[in-house]
């Protein structure tokens, strides 16, 4: 899994059928210090985050079908959680 | 999943079989201010999208799933076609 930063909002009318109703988010990676990393990339979100929200997204497809709830869906990231508080002590 | 602007397409006429009929485009993955980021790729289509639109894609195994039962060989897939995106 990794952190990552809601950026945007993606609106799709024409997209593969498994897609439907489901919410598509742009999140960017970030590091521990909250510090962009890699490129954006689209996320689907079943847990209502917002833009600016610090989430938590796996990048693997069967990981992504089982927070989507659905079978034999073509994603490969989703957001599984809402960030409260990242505690590293050192 | 990634967007990416379509800026081409593939015929392949020798290939394996699981792709026949199959349509494969050429993706330049971009980053969401638009620009292109990162390396050109080849993509089946699973929604009837052409050059010059803004599409997102699988990368993966999931690639294949719209086009299950027939297990298509590819690795990444036009599995949306994009209307816009906004920036909060």
């Amino acid at each position: 899994m990794q952190l990552a930063r809601v950026i945007g909002t993606v609106v799709s009318t024409h997209k593969h059928q498994k897609f439907e109703g489901a919410k598509l988010l742009l999140v960017q990676p970030v590091t521990l210090d909250d510090v962009p990393r890699g490129t954006a990339l689209l996320a689907v979100d079943s847990m209502g985050a917002g833009v600016h929200e610090k989430v938590l997204i796996v990048i693997e497809g069967r990981a992504a079908n089982e927070a989507l709830g659905r079978k034999g869906a073509p994603v490969d990231a989703a957001i599984i959680g809402i960030v409260d508080v990242v505690d590293v002590p050192v | 999943m990634q967007l990416a602007t379509v800026i081409g397409d593939v015929v392949v006429t020798r290939k394996d079989d699981k792709l026949t009929g199959v349509t494969l485009l050429v993706l330049q993955p971009i980053a969401p201010d638009g620009q292109p980021v990162g390396r050109t790729l080849v993509a089946v289509d699973s929604v009837g999208a052409g050059v010059g639109e803004t599409v997102f894609f699988v990368r993966g195994k999931e690639a294949s799933f719209p086009f299950h039962p027939t297990e298509v060989p590819a690795d990444a897939g036009v599995v949306g076609i994009v209307d816009h995106w906004d920036l909060g």
